[in-house]
């Protein structure tokens, strides 16, 4: 499948473009809207109809193996925190999905390890990564294996 | 052809990659260097690029040592298991040690994890994966990147890697491209972090239109990772060890929850269970290995792939009973939504709903990596507390080239790393990368002009050769003087296809089509020189195509060197079919001489850090 533009809703914004992992949505000079330059390319990852504030894209199956008349749609909503999902079969019935894409104010609790506290001294000749070893939740320090038991080659 | 302006940028740690392993790398290394200069180069846009574009449904590796779950050395046995005992365990103990710190981490983060009602634990879908709603999982992993990197670069693809003139197998950065300004530019830095993915589309896929989109791995995951430190001279690993999945047709649609939580199973035409009909017959060549438990991922493709020849498919899940559940069924169908939606929409074209149809499933063309469930990559140093002293040489996850660290898909011999592992990865080459400037190994890197002069007229050659060429012929795509990048790739993929185990032989090679193989490959290298680009768009093609071409001559060289069949259901060597532990129970390594573009080949010994569990059988 790949995406396609409604012509009637694109305004040209360029979300789409900017999001693209395959750089494959490009703007045409012609109609000053967007369009999929390289269907073969598309992994139908959504990225770009999550991102058009128009609903202007739209899927459709790969031609090579998905009959017509289908449509997976969907409405991803930041700040509710949700992704909802609509199914269309080629035969009518429909499916809908709902799911949560984050369970707190998107990126407030990512920290700036710039502001965070240093690590201590002798830290960096240590196994430890920021926050271990109480980011593991156990006690005591990061596993490890003696080095005598080491076995070279076949199973013991 | 306009000029094209060039940039100068100088940094500490330069990260190749925003996918999995390179936000965990940029994230890290500021907690470990507050006043360097950290920047993430990507060839996409870090909120959706990678593998993770378009979410995962759940974290594959997670150990749960808070609850008593498993401990490291299960994931090594585990791992070693899986993969008929070739990996280094030494990057795969110290991988599995850290990797609950991150999953923690996520969860603060707001990543929705889903939980286990009555204990209040992580959901597990089996006995590594714990189930998420993944939707966000990259653009989470992207805002940790941001917050802690100097600077993120977009839409720029890295070509080459910048050599240090003053000491000798010594890294000095690395070159680029942007493709929506054309600009090139040049980042010189005292360390390199690779963590570009892996690499599909070598190996000609079974979609021939538009279908070729729908790779099972990203199509964008063009071997940047491996191509990048062969041409440096880097040493590789276990790249013959590519993966083939069993997956639903059409969408490769993932099976993992179906076959571990909610129980499904395969049947072939007839509604037998194939898989037992062909013990005896794998037993004649891996011989116990077909005892182990779980049974290794290569051996049940390897049922699917005699049973499917002999007349038995097409082979289907058997999903009609779980899915009269209701929960069951909507975790089917999100499963999808969250992490491969194309299964959904060609389900919904085919009017297949698994509550009243046995889906069918597929093999597919195979794939090289280093972060699933193979384990091909680069040769790196393990940590110092964990590696035997011949795989230690002073920073974790540094490359057989100073001041080259890998992470992710980048790094050979530890595999079923999944998004947690990459991620955890990247945290452990970046603290490398951040202590090897400390130890003042990076002083006094000189990257003069001409070296990057000469990598941009190489750059943007293409361009040149499409805009000569185009004005020899009259029109249409057929010219004496160029190839397009999509014409490229496709002779590369038939190439591979049928010369170094693709679907055309359903996996099947030999030294002598391997041989031919390589020739052919030759070819097309030399015939790269005139690859043609119309726009910096193909550009980026052209230059996928060329690290798609280089890592595709490691594997098969790799095919050619490991004489006997050690994953079959992976690939198999029609003319050594049987494992042979007494020759070849070890690791290959290989190194490609950036002069002479000749490759030579090794083995080394794997060394088990882990003993057995408790009888010698049970080595799951
Ligand atoms: C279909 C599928 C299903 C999966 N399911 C699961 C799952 O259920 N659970 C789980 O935990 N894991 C899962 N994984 C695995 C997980 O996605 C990978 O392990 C992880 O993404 C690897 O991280 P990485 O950073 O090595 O590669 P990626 O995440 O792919 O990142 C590579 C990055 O490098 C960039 N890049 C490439 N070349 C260049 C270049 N030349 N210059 C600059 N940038 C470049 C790419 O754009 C990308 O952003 C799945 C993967 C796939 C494809
Ligand atoms: S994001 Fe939507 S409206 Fe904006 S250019 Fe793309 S298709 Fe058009
Ligand atoms: S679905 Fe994904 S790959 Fe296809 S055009 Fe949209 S963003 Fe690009």
């Amino acid at each position: 499948m790949s995406t396609f533009v409604y012509m009637t809703r694109c305004d040209g914004c360029g979300h789409c473009v900017d999001i693209c992992p395959s750089d494959i949505m490009h703007i045409d000079e012609t109609i000053r809207r967007a369009k999929n330059i390289e269907p073969n390319f598309c992994w139908e990852c959504y990225s770009c109809v999550k991102a058009c504030p128009n609903h202007a894209i739209d899927v459709r199956g790969y031609a090579d193996f998905a009959p017509m008349g289908h449509s997976v749609r969907v409405r991803r909503e930041e700040e509710k925190g949700t992704i909802s999902w609509k199914i269309k079969f080629r035969n009518g019935t429909t499916k809908d999905f709902v799911s949560p894409i984050t369970t707190k104010p998107w990126g407030k609790f990512i920290p700036k390890l710039a502001e965070g506290d240093k690590p201590n001294q002798g830290e960096i000749n240590s196994q430890r990564l920021y926050t271990e070893p109480e980011g593991l939740n156990i006690d005591g320090e990061l596993p490890s294996v003696p080095k005598e038991t080491f076995k070279k080659g076949v199973y013991y | 052809m306009a000029k094209h302006k060039t940039h100068f940028e100088d940094c500490d740690v330069l990260v190749v990659g925003g996918g999995m392993a390179g936000t965990g790398a940029a994230f890290e290394a500021r907690h470990w260097g507050r006043d360097l200069k950290i920047v993430c180069v990507e060839k996409a846009n870090i909120d959706r690029s990678g593998a993770v574009a378009q979410g995962l449904y759940a974290i594959n590796c997670y150990m749960g040592m808070q609850w008593g779950e498993n401990q490291p050395e299960d994931h090594v046995r585990y791992a070693r298991n899986d993969l008929m005992g070739m990996v280094r365990e030494d990057l795969g103990y110290d991988m599995a040690r850290h990797v609950d710190s991150t999953v923690h981490m996520f969860d603060e983060w707001g990543l929705p994890m889903m939980k286990n009602e009555k204990t209040g634990r992580y959901l597990r879908e089996g006995k590594w994966q714990i189930m998420i709603h993944g939707e966000s999982y990259k653009p989470i992993v992207a805002e940790a990147a941001k917050k802690s990197a100097d600077k993120i670069y977009n839409r720029i693809m890295i070509t080459h890697l910048l050599m240090d003139e003053e000491k000798e197998n010594r890294v000095g950065g690395a070159v680029g491209f942007n493709m929506r300004t054309g600009d090139f530019h040049v980042f010189r830095a005292k360390t390199v972090i690779v963590a570009a993915g892996g690499a599909s589309h070598i190996f000609k896929p079974r979609a021939v239109g538009e279908g070729m989109g729908r790779t099972w791995y990203a199509p964008w995951s063009n071997g940047s990772a491996y191509a990048l430190p062969i041409a440096a001279g880097a040493k590789m690993t276990q790249m013959e060890n590519r993966i083939v999945l069993c997956r639903f047709k059409d969408g490769y649609g993932p099976v993992g929850a179906y076959f571990l939580h909610l129980k499904t199973y395969t049947q072939n035409a007839n509604g037998e269970n194939y898989e037992k009909k062909w013990y005896e017959q794998t037993k004649e060549l891996v011989g116990e290995y077909i005892d182990h438990h779980p049974t290794p991922t290569c051996l049940r493709n390897h049922a699917f792939i005699q049973e499917t020849m002999a007349g038995g498919g097409p082979i289907h899940m058997v999903t009609t009973e779980a899915f009269q559940d209701p929960h069951l069924e909507t975790v089917g169908w999100e499963n999808f939504l969250g992490m491969t939606v194309g299964q959904a929409v060609v389900w919904a074209s085919q009017n297949i709903d698994p509550k009243y149809t046995n889906p069918e499933l597929t093999t597919s063309e195979p794939y090289v990596m280093g972060s699933h469930a193979t384990c091909s990559g680069a040769w790196v140093s393990g940590p110092e507390d964990l590696s035997p002293p011949e795989y230690f040489w002073g920073y974790n996850r540094m490359l057989t080239i100073e001041g080259l660290f890998g992470a992710g898909d980048t790094v050979g011999g530890s595999a079923h790393k999944f998004s947690s592992g990459s991620f955890t990865e990247g945290r452990l080459a970046a603290k490398a990368a951040v202590k090897y400037i400390e130890d003042q190994k990076a002083n006094d890197i000189k990257v003069s002009d001409k070296q990057c002069e000469d990598f941009k007229t190489a750059v943007y050659k293409p361009l040149e050769n499409y805009t000569v060429g185009r004005n020899e012929i009259t029109g249409g795509t057929v010219s004496p003087s160029y190839i397009s990048p999509i014409q490229g790739l496709q002779r590369l993929q038939r190439i591979m296809d049928e010369y170094v185990g693709g679907i055309a032989t359903n996996y099947m090679t030999n030294a002598n089509m391997l041989k031919k193989g390589l020739e052919l490959l030759k070819w097309l290298e030399e015939d790269l020189e005139n690859v043609g680009a119309e726009d910096y768009h193909q550009l980026m093609r052209a230059w996928e195509l060329k690290h798609r071409a280089l890592t595709s001559q490691c594997v098969t060289e790799h095919t050619m060197f490991r004489e006997e069949t050690r994953w079959p259901g992976y690939y198999y060597r029609g003319d050594h079919m049987k494992l042979d532990d007494d020759n070849w129970h070890c690791l290959t390594v290989s190194r490609r001489d950036p002069k002479t573009g000749k490759f030579t080949l090794e083995k080394v010994p794997v060394y088990h850090i882990v003993d057995e569990n408790e009888k010698k059988k049970e080595a799951s």
